[in-house]
C-alpha cells in the first residue's frame, strides 16, 4: 500500500484511539479531507522543485507504534544541553517519557500537548491558538489530522522563564521504519520571555520520518527565542514546518542548525499582525555525502514599521544539496518594513549543489528591503595566510568555516548552546577548536 | 639558514621567477628592492609555499633541508614566516584566539605540549606592550575594520608571538605613517638575533632606515640582477630603477 493510503486508513485506527467528542477533532477531520486531496508534494509543486520525498515515502513506516521504550539518561545525556538548568519535554519513539522530563505548572505551562488538547483548563487557549496560523498544506494539514502529542508551552503575560525549553524527540529503532508527527503549541503572552532548544535524534540506523509542525504566538511585547539543532543520522529525514504568528513590539528568533539527516526540509513562515515587530531567522547548514537540507522561508510584512531579518548560510561538502528559498511579502500597508535578506554558500566539491532563490513581493512603496546570495569556494587566500602561521589546512579550513558561520552564531544568546554548535562542527570537520567562539 | 639556488617558478605557466641565487645565513638582514612586477612577492610567496606557485626548477634549502615539498604549515613549523602585504581579514576569529592556535598547532608539530594559559597571556601582554598594542586590539576578529597601519603592526605582533628562525617582511612598509614604521621597525629590531634572520621586501628606502640591511639585492625580471651593501639603497632611492635596467638590458 502506498503510504498515503496507508495514513488514510490509520486515521480511522486513530480515531479508535482519541476522543472524537472533542472540538479538536473536527479540526482533524477536516485536515484529513485536505491531505487526502492534496496527496504528498511532488516536484510539480513550484515550492518542492528542488526536493523530492520520494526516497523518502518508499519506506513502510510505522505510524503507531507499539510499545513504550525506556532509555537510560546517560546513553543520550550528550543529545541535552545539559550544563545548564532546563525544562525537558523528551519523547521516544513519539510518545512522552516522564523519566526524562522536566515539566512545570508552576505560573507557567510547560507541558504535554496530549493533555492540552483533552483537559478542560486548556479549552480556551486551544481554541484561540490551536491550528490558528498552521497552513493548510498537505504535510502540515496531515500533522494537524494526526496531531496528538507534542510540546505545549503556556507562559502567561509578564513571566521571564529563566529557565530555557529543551523539547527532545528520540527514536529507539524498535521499529523497522518509523513515522513520527509532533505537534507543538506556543503561546507567549505580553511582556514574557521564553528560550526554546529542539532536537530530533534517532539512535539506530532505522529509517526514521519526522512530520513536525511547531506554531508558536509572540504576542504583545513577548519575546521568543527558538533553536532548532538539526544533527540526526543519516537515515533519519524531517519535516520541520514552523509558524509563528507575532502581535505589536514582539520579537521572535528562530536560528536553525542543519548538520545532519538524510533530507531536513525546514519550513519556517513568519507573520507579523502589529506594528514594530521584529522577525529573526538564522541558519547555518553543514552537509556532506547525500545529504539534503532546504530552507523555505516566508516573512509576511501586514503592518507598518516592522523588521526582519534573514540570514543563512550554508557549506556544502561531497555530493550534497541544499535549497535556499526565501520569501519575503510586504503588504501595500505595511510602509516603513525593514527587510533583510542574506544566504551565502561555500560549495567544498564539484559535486554539491545548492540552488537559491530570493522572492520579494513588495506592494509598499516605502520600505527598505534587500537580499543577496552568494555561492563560492574557501578563499585561498585566507587558507594560505593561516597555513603561513602554522594552522594545518583541516583547521584553518575549519576556522575559516567558523568564520564564515560567525554571523549567525553572534545572535545566539545562551553561551552553552554556542559551544555545543561549535563542538558540533568541530567534530563534522575532525578538528580540535581550542577556544569557544 | 636560506639557501636558495637557480630557483624557477611560475604561475599558470607563466613564468616569473627566473633562476634566483640568495644565501641568507643567521643574523643577516637583507633586503630585496626593485621596481613593480619584477617578481618580489611572488618570491615571498614561494618560499612560504603558496600552492598557486610551481617551482619549475631549482631549490629552496631551509637549515640544509629541502622545503619544496613542504606545505605551508610545516615550513611555518621549521621558522619561516611571512608578513603579508595584504593581510587577510577573519572574523569571528579574535586575534588572540589566531594567535593561540597558531602557537599551540606550532608547538603540537614540533612535539611540544599547548602552552600554559598562563604563559601565553604573559606573552601576549609583553609583545603588545612592545608594538604599543591596545588589550582591546586583540580581542577584535582578526584585521577585520583594522586600518592598514593596524593590519600591520598586527602582523609584526604575530612574528614577535610566533619567533620565527626567518621572518620574511613583505612591503610592511606600505600604509604605514612615520610613528607606525618607527613601532613596526623598533619591533623588528628586537626581535632580531644571531639565531634569526630576516628579508624585508620593499620598495622605498625608508624602512630600511629604521631596519637596517646587511646586504641589498636588486629584483629585477624574475632574477637578482644587483646585489651590495645598504649603500644600494640609497643609490636606488636617488636614481631610481631606470639604471639598472638600462644595465641588464645592455
Amino acid at each position: 500500500m502506498e503510504l498515503k493510503e496507508k495514513l488514510i486508513a490509520s486515521f480511522m485506527a486513530f480515531e479508535n484511539l482519541v476522543d472524537i467528542d472533542l472540538p479538536v477533532h473536527d479540526v482533524r477531520s477536516e485536515a484529513i479531507k485536505q491531505f487526502e486531496s492534496q496527496g504528498f508534494p511532488s516536484k510539480r509543486d513550484e515550492a518542492w522543485k528542488y526536493t523530492s520525498l520520494n526516497s523518502i515515502l518508499k519506506h513502510d513506516y510505522s505510524v503507531f507504534p507499539k510499545r513504550e521504550n525506556h532509555i537510560d539518561y546517560n546513553e543520550i545525556k550528550k543529545y541535552f544541553i545539559h550544563d545548564i538548568d532546563t525544562y525537558k519535554i523528551v519523547f521516544i519513539d513519539g510518545k512522552y517519557s516522564s523519566h526524562l522530563s522536566e515539566t512545570t505548572h508552576d505560573g507557567i505551562d510547560v507541558c504535554l500537548m496530549s493533555s492540552a488538547l483533552t483537559k478542560p483548563k486548556y479549552r480556551l487557549i486551544i481554541e484561540n491558538y490551536f491550528n490558528k496560523v498552521a497552513t493548510k498544506d498537505s504535510l502540515s494539514s496531515l500533522n494537524t489530522a494526526f496531531s496528538q502529542e507534542g510540546a505545549y508551552i503556556h507562559i502567561p503575560k509578564n513571566k521571564l522563564v529563566a529557565k530555557p525549553i529543551q523539547i527532545v524527540h528520540f527514536s529507539t529503532g524498535n521499529e523497522a521504519a518509523l513515522l513520527m508527527q509532533p505537534r507543538n503549541l506556543i503561546v507567549v503572552d505580553e511582556n514574557s520571555h521564553v528560550q526554546i532548544i529542539e532536537r530530533h535524534q534517532s539512535l539506530t540506523d532505522n529509517p526514521v520520518l519526522t512530520n513536525s509542525v511547531t506554531e508558536i504566538f509572540a504576542n504583545k511585547r513577548a519575546i521568543v527565542d527558538y533553536y532548532k539543532i538539526q544533527n540526526d543520522n543519516e537515515n533519519a529525514s524531517l519535516i520541520d514546518s514552523t509558524f509563528v504568528n507575532q502581535k505589536q513590539e514582539s520579537f521572535a528568533s528562530v536560528h536553525t542548525f542543519s548538520f545532519g539527516g538524510k533530507l531536513t526540509r525546514n519550513n519556517l513562515n513568519f507573520y507579523q499582525n502589529g506594528e514594530r515587530i521584529d522577525s529573526t531567522m538564522k541558519g547555518i547548514t553543514i552537509i556532506g555525502n547525500k545529504q539534503h537540507v532546504d530552507h523555505n522561508t516566508l516573512v509576511h510584512h501586514i503592518e507598518p514599521n516592522c523588521e526582519s531579518h534573514q540570514d543563512y548560510k550554508g557549506i556544502y561538502g561531497d555530493s550534497s544539496t541544499g535549497v535556499f528559498n526565501g520569501k519575503v511579502l510586504v503588504d501595500k500597508e505595511a510602509q516603513k518594513t525593514n527587510a533583510f535578506q542574506a544566504n551565502n554558500n561555500i560549495l567544498l566539491s564539484d559535486k554539491a549543489s545548492i540552488n537559491t532563490k530570493p522572492q520579494l513581493e513588495i506592494f509598499a512603496d516605502d520600505v527598505k528591503c534587500s537580499h543577496g546570495c552568494t555561492i563560492g569556494q574557501l578563499d585561498e587566500t585566507a587558507m594560505f595566510y593561516m597555513r603561513s602561521r602554522g594552522i594545518p589546512e583541516k583547521e584553518a579550513k575549519a576556522l575559516l568555516m567558523f568564520a564564515f558561520s560567525n554571523n549567525v552564531m553572534s545572535s545566539v544568546k545562551i553561551p552553552e548552546i554556542k559551544q555545543r554548535i561549535t563542538k558540533i562542527i568541530a567534530n563534522k570537520l575532525g578538528v580540535h577548536i581550542g577556544f569557544d567562539l | 639558514m636560506l639557501k636558495i639556488n637557480n630557483l624557477h617558478a611560475s604561475v599558470e605557466d607563466k613564468a616569473i621567477l627566473r633562476g634566483i641565487n640568495l644565501e641568507v645565513k643567521p643574523g643577516e638582514v637583507h633586503a630585496i628592492m626593485g621596481p613593480n612586477g619584477s617578481g618580489k612577492s611572488t618570491l615571498a610567496s614561494v618560499i612560504a609555499g603558496k600552492e598557486e606557485y610551481e617551482v619549475t626548477e631549482g631549490e629552496i634549502l631551509l637549515e640544509n633541508v629541502n622545503i619544496d615539498e613542504m606545505a605551508p604549515e610545516e615550513r611555518a613549523h621549521k621558522g619561516i614566516f611571512l608578513s603579508f602585504q595584504y593581510p587577510v581579514e577573519i572574523p569571528g576569529v579574535s586575534v588572540t584566539n589566531f594567535m593561540k592556535t597558531a602557537i599551540n598547532e606550532t608547538r603540537k608539530a614540533n612535539g611540544l605540549p599547548d602552552m600554559p594559559a598562563n604563559e601565553m597571556l604573559k606573552l601576549i601582554r609583553e609583545k603588545s606592550e612592545m608594538l604599543e598594542i591596545d588589550r582591546k586590539f586583540l580581542s577584535r576578529s582578526l584585521n577585520e575594520g583594522f586600518s592598514g597601519g593596524e593590519k600591520k603592526r598586527n602582523e609584526i605582533f604575530q612574528m614577535a608571538m610566533l619567533e620565527p628562525k626567518l621572518a620574511i617582511l613583505d612591503e610592511t612598509d606600505s600604509g604605514l605613517d612615520i610613528d607606525a614604521l618607527r613601532i613596526v621597525a623598533n619591533g623588528v629590531n628586537k626581535l632580531k638575533s644571531k639565531d634569526n634572520a630576516v628579508i624585508v621586501i620593499t620598495h622605498y628606502q625608508r624602512l630600511l632606515d629604521h631596519i637596517v640591511p646587511d646586504f641589498v639585492h636588486v629584483l629585477f625580471e624574475g632574477r637578482i640582477v644587483k646585489s651590495g651593501g645598504k649603500e644600494l639603497a640609497h643609490e636606488l632611492e636617488e636614481k631610481g630603477y631606470d639604471w639598472i635596467k638600462e644595465e641588464v638590458n645592455a
